[in-house]
């Protein structure tokens, strides 16, 4: 992924619409300051999670993670490639090492989501 | 999700912007700002079980116990026999209230006759003082020292040739928790063969002005001999393999050293000390819990206070969790009801939502490479 095209979330959450079908990852950002992932607890493919909603769980040496759904709607397909390789998400965080996709049942919310130069502004900030 | 937060205001070791300029991963750690980590957890860790790595202990406190009441004074304040300690030896001890609830856990380094240093927690130094203070006779002195010292460990199979190539110090004929003092630029620093690591390995105390004199030697020359700066985020994944307890997960106030397996710093031979009553009953009656060591049966991390169940109910929680690089395994400590803390039993433990099923095990996770004394 092109991480200019990409939207983000101030808790370090990447969405990429094609259609009203999201795929959600972590920024380069967030793996550099998680460090060594080490497990994802992925989501169930058919849970709905609402805007925000802790969907998942990535765990690095250090500690668990909770990633925020950055959309509602429906999971409708996790990268289980993640359960054996869960390192792939430090080292191509916007491509291989995404975590799931969400079927939008509201696509406005992509509106609330940043650019990636407004999350450059801000993620430096704690969140 | 939530990243780590780094508050402003936190205390400063001497090594603190050599621990920046090599890009370390700043955390607040109990008030000091210290590197969770430099490049990698995983591959400090595993460099220190291979080769050697160096790490920024200044945050510990020392303490100075002197005068002619200092022996029968500690003998009464701390838990385990003095007499054990001539100099150059270094024994573990607890520090424990009227109730015998853990304090702090300590090092007591035995210097000339009379004269004690007491290593301990950084988060403890008040409350410790104050804890002694209120037993110590006019004919022992306290002084806190912790302002004034810092402290490098070196730790790893290569740390004895490391420091002996270097430095000039001759360690080869040191045994493990035992301590000398060397010369470093014309002043003395104390060498003790200890650590937390499980690894054999060293821990340089100085005066706070050497401390980045001899990080620099290690970090540069030392580099050619196999140091590599490691962080605290290692340091604790390394103390968790090899079953070392910490103060502030296995122990705090509500603690007693025969739950946490550490009869060994008990000593009820000795005669009295604060705290010695009450442990005397629950050592007759058994403690109800004990500390464990797990390993999770399932890909998933066992995390401090998650709930741990046996036989359908809740019997106790998680004090640490993590992978363990080495023992490549998700392993873990935790307190739980007596008749569960037996070797193979099967546990479950609450993580995410989910009871995921657990052995107890024997503690160390790993094998133990001490340089064997005595």
């Amino acid at each position: 992924m092109e991480p200019s095209k990409l939207r983000y979330t101030a808790t370090h959450e990447w969405v990429s619409l094609e259609g009203s079908k999201a795929r959600i990852g972590i920024t380069d950002h967030a793996q550099k300051e998680i460090s060594d992932i080490v497990f994802v607890e992925l989501p169930q493919e058919g849970k709905v999670v609402k805007q925000k909603d802790s969907a998942m769980v990535i765990e690095s040496v250090k500690a668990a993670f909770d990633i925020y759904s950055p959309v509602s709607g429906k999971i409708v397909k996790v990268n289980s490639t993640l359960k054996e390789k869960p390192e792939t998400i430090n080292r191509a965080p916007f491509g291989e090492g995404w975590l799931f996709e969400v079927e939008c049942s509201d696509p406005k919310e992509i509106g609330s989501l940043m650019t990636e130069d407004q999350y450059n502004a801000v993620k430096h900030e704690a969140h | 999700m939530t990243l780590l937060q780094e508050p402003a205001a936190l205390k400063k070791t001497p090594l603190y912007d050599r621990h920046v300029a090599l890009g370390g991963k700043i955390v607040n750690f109990g008030g000091w700002a210290l590197p969770v980590y430099y490049e990698s957890l995983l591959t400090e860790h595993r460099w220190t079980r291979e080769h050697c790595g160096l790490f920024d202990v200044s945050h510990l406190g020392e303490i100075l116990v002197e005068g002619p009441g200092a022996f029968q004074f500690l003998q009464y304040r701390l838990t385990n026999d003095l007499r054990k300690l001539e100099e150059g030896k270094i024994i573990y001890s607890l520090l424990l209230d009227e109730r015998g609830r853990t304090l702090d856990d300590i090092l007591i380094y035995g210097s000339r006759p009379g004269s004690y240093y007491l290593i301990v927690n950084a988060s403890n130094i008040a409350r410790d003082m104050e804890a002694l203070k209120k037993y110590a006779p006019e004919d022992a002195r306290l002084v806190d020292l912790s302002d004034q010292m810092a402290c490098i460990a070196v730790q790893g199979p290569k740390a004895e040739t490391v420091l002996e190539k270097l430095f000039g110090f001759t360690l080869q004929a040191l045994p493990y928790y035992h301590w000398k003092e060397e010369r470093f630029q014309g002043e003395t620093v104390w060498v003790s063969r200890s650590g937390y690591t499980g690894e054999d390995g060293f821990e340089i105390f100085s005066k706070n002005e050497l401390a980045p004199a001899i990080w620099d030697r290690l970090n540069t020359d030392g580099r050619a001999e196999g140091v590599k700066p490691a962080g605290l985020g290692a340091r604790n994944t390394l103390r968790l393999e090899a079953g070392n307890v910490l103060y502030g997960n296995e122990l705090d106030e509500t603690t007693t050293p025969l739950e946490a397996g550490l009869k060994f710093a008990v000593s009820f031979e000795k005669g009295g000390f604060v705290g010695r009553d009450l442990l005397m009953v629950q050592n007759e009656r058994g403690p109800a819990r004990l500390l464990v060591g797990f390993k999770v049966l399932d890909k998933a991390i066992a995390r401090e206070h998650y709930p741990i169940y046996g036989g359908g109910h809740k019997i106790g929680s998680v004090t640490s969790g993590s992978f363990g690089p080495t023992a490549n395994a998700n392993i873990g400590m935790g307190y739980v009801e007596r008749k569960f803390a037996v070797p193979g039993t099967t546990i479950e433990i609450e993580i995410h939502g989910r009871r995921i099923p657990a052995e107890v095990v024997k503690r160390p996770f790993v094998t133990k490479n001490h340089k064997k004394g005595l």
